[in-house]
């Protein structure tokens, strides 16, 4: 799995920390995600799928094949 | 519902049957008159989307616009003005673009799931601390005024570094602010005058004397950046963080208490494993069928909702809490599901614009809960379900009291 995201739609609602804090953080001065882990391990893979799915902005991108 | 049906104009809001239970024209609107024509309090017309897809499209789309005060736009509450939606306190603050974005960051850092994260323990001892008082007082008690209502206000209190013990003219302030028609055009008028001139003096004190709270930190950055965030939309700022902080809040907190009561098998099966909260607290967003008027949008040009083609100039109500029950979404959509996962409900918005405290209200929500089943496990309704009243006159959806036991 790979992941990317989009720093320009993100909106910093901060699901995805809350969710994944192994693999997403927020940047310290203005809130924008910051990806923390691009390939993150099978264990983490569910929770990444929920984060991009429960985005505001689609801003998380999941690559299954990669 | 057949074509001549489409033209029909409800009422905007729907009662619904019970305060629990969803309006019956919910189903039938998303099925056959998904872009309704609807009347709102002011008298205005608009319509009304209730599919996940439309108010998902609605809300994602720059187009449609938060500029409520714009000429030609509905008005929602009954007022002159057409009141929070429709003022200028909305108009303040930057809509769209670059400056949006900028304002939403300077905000948003403040609002953070780790910022949040942090605060957790302080968010726990004061629930706690609320808990000790309710049941001081004694079964049974109204858990709204106890626990639902002072805790969000003392956690907005503290971030923007307002007084708490001014929380009752907050209060009503907000309340008046929120109005659809529980107020008279005068009073929401007062309202507003006496709000705006105490958030200017406190922006002002806090320009003289910066502390550590969100309001003297945008003031120094703002500064600092060289950046310009005029005075009105600091004061704008402030007033929105203030009702938004806890309004919505303090609301979801009954609702949510007397949704997992009012079937009790939920409440035990959280008892029984509290690992279900987090995903409890995002169904009772989704399941909330009493979530207040919905988000108003108006767009300038012609354009199309899910097939149907609407006018520019149109004012565009999103019911969101109609969406997050569109069994097209969700999977038995009026089944509430304690452990649904995942749930991309709409309760906080869609894109740009989307709710800037939302990792702040999950955090709230989910730390009542958590002290509620650790404290009072045994916590039950102490009215039956139909007898519980709704918050009326507002935008904003919510249970007046919420008479418990334990």
């Amino acid at each position: 799995m790979r992941v990317t995201v989009d720093e320009d739609r993100c909106c910093g609602a901060g699901q995805c920390v809350l969710l994944a804090p192994e693999v997403f953080d927020q940047r310290e001065d203005d809130g924008v995600v910051a990806l923390l882990d691009g390939k993150p391990p099978e264990s983490l893979h569910a929770t990444v799928r929920e984060a991009a799915e429960v985005c505001p902005t689609g801003a998380i991108r999941v690559d299954e094949e990669a | 519902m057949g074509a001549d049906q489409t033209e029909r104009v409800l009422d905007y809001p729907i009662p619904g049957p019970e305060v629990l239970e969803p309006p019956r024209e919910w189903e039938e609107l998303r099925r056959g008159c998904p872009v309704a024509h609807v009347r709102l309090p002011s008298g205005d017309p608009a319509r009304l989307v209730t599919r996940y897809e439309d108010v998902k499209q609605v809300l994602s789309d720059p187009r449609f616009t938060r500029q409520l005060n714009a000429e030609g736009a509905a008005r929602i509450s009954e007022s002159e003005t057409g009141g929070v939606f429709n003022s200028d306190m909305a108009a303040r603050v930057p809509d769209t673009g670059e400056e949006h974005r900028q304002w939403r960051r300077l905000v948003g850092k403040w609002f953070t799931a780790k910022r949040m994260t942090a605060l957790r323990p302080r968010i726990e001892a004061m629930a706690d601390q609320l808990v000790d008082g309710m049941v001081e007082h004694g079964t049974p008690a109204d858990l709204k005024a106890h626990l639902g209502f002072p805790l969000p206000v003392w956690v907005i209190c503290d971030m923007l570094g307002v007084p708490d013990a001014d929380r009752d003219r907050f209060s009503h302030w907000s309340d008046a602010l929120l109005n659809l028609t529980r107020y008279t055009p005068e009073e929401m008028e007062r309202a507003q005058t006496e709000f705006d001139a105490y958030m200017t003096g406190h922006v002002e004190a806090k320009r003289a004397e910066p502390q550590d709270d969100l309001i003297s930190s945008l003031i120094t950055e703002v500064a600092e950046a060289g950046a310009d965030l005029p005075g009105p939309a600091l004061v704008a700022t402030s007033m929105g963080l203030l009702v938004a902080g806890h309004e919505t809040t303090a609301n979801m907190i009954g609702k949510m208490v007397a949704m997992l009561l009012d079937d009790r098998s939920r409440w035990e099966s959280l008892v029984a494993d509290p690992s279900l909260v987090r995903t409890a607290v995002e169904e009772s967003l989704r399941y909330d069928a009493n979530g207040g008027v919905g988000l108003p949008r108006y767009i300038t040009e012609e354009t199309e909702i899910g097939g149907t083609t609407v006018p520019a100039g149109t004012t565009v109500m999103c019911s969101m809490s109609a969406a997050n029950r569109d069994g097209s979404a969700f999977e038995d959509a009026d089944g509430m599901d304690l452990g649904r996962s995942p749930n991309p409900h709409l309760t906080f918005g869609s894109g740009a614009h989307a709710c800037l405290g939302q990792a702040l209200a999950r955090t709230e929500l989910q730390v009542v809960l958590e002290v509620l089943l650790r404290r009072l496990p045994t916590l039950e309704l102490a009215v039956p379900a139909a007898e519980l009243r709704p918050v009326d006159g507002l935008i904003v959806g919510g249970l007046s009291e919420v008479p418990v036991r334990w």
